[in-house]
């Protein structure tokens, strides 16, 4: 069941350099599933989340011949409208945790707050699911994180305390913006495993953002490849290290690997050509037959 | 290079006070590259700020080309010898500031001339155009928001370069470039590193030797040859090699 519908999705900036186009003309469907969205550094993988939850700041401006949650347009909706679908129906883990965290609220306080504002309920139930979340995301010491300031957490915890506090409302869908780039490899095990287990058991959607391509390959049902602004390649996360667009290739090529070192690492050679190409809606249509 | 001995780190007062780091030592030497690797929370940033003089509440020794450093502030000299590339490439820049204005300001505290002509060079170092230097940090992408960070840390041409997750925000076709330019800027310039990251494929690629911590202790220090043959002596090292080789759905 297609719980999100983007089609033709734009984002403009006016830059002294004229109009910028940092998303152009991005289609997808996303179901009850695990969507990976990879691509080099400025690729447009950000701004799509953004632009999905209505937080694309002016001057920059959001396009779109569709975009529908469960057939309902959501495309520039007002504020007031906008405030009650994010954090409750669609919630989005930022690129940069402890940057969107309130600096001068308690980690507790904002858990609190955050899961009260969509279930209610009295403050003591609440503290009790904030420290539950908390240790769900592997914090070794929920009680005294939940005292403590974002500027007192590591990078790592911060990821996990966002995590924490965008799962506690029990949204449709999770956009997560390289949720697990400041983990590591054990404790992001875990993490994965709750996104995981709220797909499967829920039937969230999960739009999960990651330069990891390894992770991704492994984690994910599909995967879109962003270049400049576009999808240039959808693939089943299975068969991404068989990829055969030149660029994802390259992507692929530049990780290095434990188990076969090299002196220089290969660089993408990056070709016009990426950058526009046929639409790819068409080619998506025959590869994933009733649905993008 | 580099010497840490019996490295205590702390916050706060008892009972509250958190111990971050616990006796931790170790060298690097001229023109080494050492790998800090370990369990989130485990002390690893703790240690690079210490090191750099943001922190004033530690105990034990840090020797920095063989000087023992201050205990609390820090002069212009040191910051000419060492610089240190955050973990967090949002927090680390001033939202107001465009990345001409960080990068002046970054060569001129270092008593740089020719000023423009610098920005220039550091801006092609670390492959952005230079359609970016009047940018602001909103208007860049995680990863192009890091590549100025590293910039700025170059900008001073430290000897010693303490580099916090410097590729963790980056894509892997960015991360192949900014590594590449880093082992360059090593061979040519002799740099030293320390390299926190979670990913033993980098470390390994990037470091000769590494140590990994769990709880705020060095629990090994190993070779990056010992890493890629599986060798390690403590047990969450091999739970740490076992779980980077991938993700399995349970
Ligand atoms: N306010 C703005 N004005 C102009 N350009 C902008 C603005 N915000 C973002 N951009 C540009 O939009 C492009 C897409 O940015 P986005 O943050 O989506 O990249 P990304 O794919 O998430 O990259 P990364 O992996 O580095 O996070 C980038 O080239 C960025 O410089
Ligand atoms: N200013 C502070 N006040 C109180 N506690 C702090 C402060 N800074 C760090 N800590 C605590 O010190 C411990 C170590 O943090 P540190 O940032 O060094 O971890 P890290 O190994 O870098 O983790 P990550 O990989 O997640 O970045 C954590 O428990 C953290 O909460
Ligand atoms: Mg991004
Ligand atoms: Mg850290």
């Amino acid at each position: 069941m297609t719980l999100l519908s983007v089609r033709n999705l734009r984002v403009t900036f006016p830059t002294r350099q004229g109009t910028f186009e940092a998303v152009r003309g991005v289609s997808f469907d996303l179901g009850r599933e695990r969507l990976g969205v990879v691509g080099e550094s400025g690729s447009g993988k950000s701004m799509t989340g953004r632009s999905i939850l209505g937080l694309v700041r002016p001057p920059g401006l959001v396009t779109a011949d569709r975009m529908q949650l469960e057939g309902q347009s959501i495309l520039n909706l007002p504020e007031r409208k906008m405030r009650k679908i994010r954090g409750r129906r669609i919630s989005m883990v930022m690129q940069d945790p402890k940057f969107s965290l309130n600096p001068v609220m308690s980690i507790g306080d904002q858990i609190v707050e955050a899961y009260r504002l969509h279930a209610g309920g009295a403050r003591a139930a609440a503290r009790q699911k904030a420290l539950d979340m908390l240790a769900a995301v592997q914090i070794r010491d929920p009680e005294r994180v939940m005292q403590a300031y974002p500027h007192e957490v590591s990078g790592g915890m911060g990821q996990r305390i966002m995590i924490a506090m965008m799962l506690a409302p029990d949204p449709e869908i999770l956009i997560a913006d390289e949720p697990t780039s400041a983990l590591d490899v054990s404790v992001r095990t875990e993490v994965l495993n709750i996104m995981d287990r709220l797909v499967r058991d829920r039937g969230m959607g999960l739009i999960f953002i990651s330069h990891d391509l390894n992770l991704v390959a492994q984690f994910c049902d599909r995967v879109l490849i962003m270049y400049a602004g576009r999808i240039v390649e959808t693939l089943a996360a299975r068969d991404l290290h068989q990829a055969r667009h030149p660029y994802t290739r390259g992507l692929l090529n530049s990780l290095p690997r434990l188990d076969a070192p090299q002196d220089r690492l290969p660089v993408l050679q990056r070709q016009d050509s990426w950058r526009d190409g046929d639409p790819i809606a068409e080619s998506l249509e025959t590869e994933f037959p009733g649905g993008l | 290079m580099l010497t840490v001995e019996h490295l205590n780190v702390w916050f706060g007062h008892p009972p509250a006070r958190v111990d971050a780091v616990k006796d931790a030592g170790f060298t690097v030497a001229p023109g080494e590259s050492f790998g800090l690797v370990g369990e989130s929370g485990s002390g690893k940033s703790t240690i690079l700020r210490a090191i750099a003089g943001l922190i004033d509440t530690w105990s034990g020794r840090i020797e920095v080309a063989g000087q023992p450093v201050a205990a609390r502030r820090r002069d212009r000299a040191f910051y000419k010898t060492v610089q240190m590339v955050f973990q967090d490439p949002y927090a680390s820049l001033h939202p107001r500031h465009s990345v001409d204005a960080v990068l002046s300001e970054a060569l001129r505290l270092q008593g740089m001339d020719d000023i423009d002509r610098r920005i220039a060079r550091l801006l092609d170092d670390v492959g952005l155009g230079r359609g970016f230097r009047f940018r602001y940090p909103h208007q860049l992408s995680g990863g192009q928001r890091q590549r100025v960070a590293i910039a700025r840390a170059l900008a001073a041409e430290p000897r010693l370069l303490l580099l916090d997750e410097p590729t963790s925000a980056l894509d892997v076709s960015v991360q192949a470039e900014i590594l590449n330019l880093l082992s360059d800027l090593r061979a040519e310039h002799g740099l030293t590193y320390v390299m926190v990251s979670h990913d033993l494929a980098v470390v390994g690629h990037m470091c000769d030797r590494l140590a990994v911590m769990q709880q705020g202790r060095i629990v090994e220090v190993m070779t990056v040859e010992d890493l890629r043959r599986g060798a390690a002596r403590q047990d969450y090292t091999r739970q740490l090699i076992a779980a980077s080789a991938g993700y399995q759905r349970a």
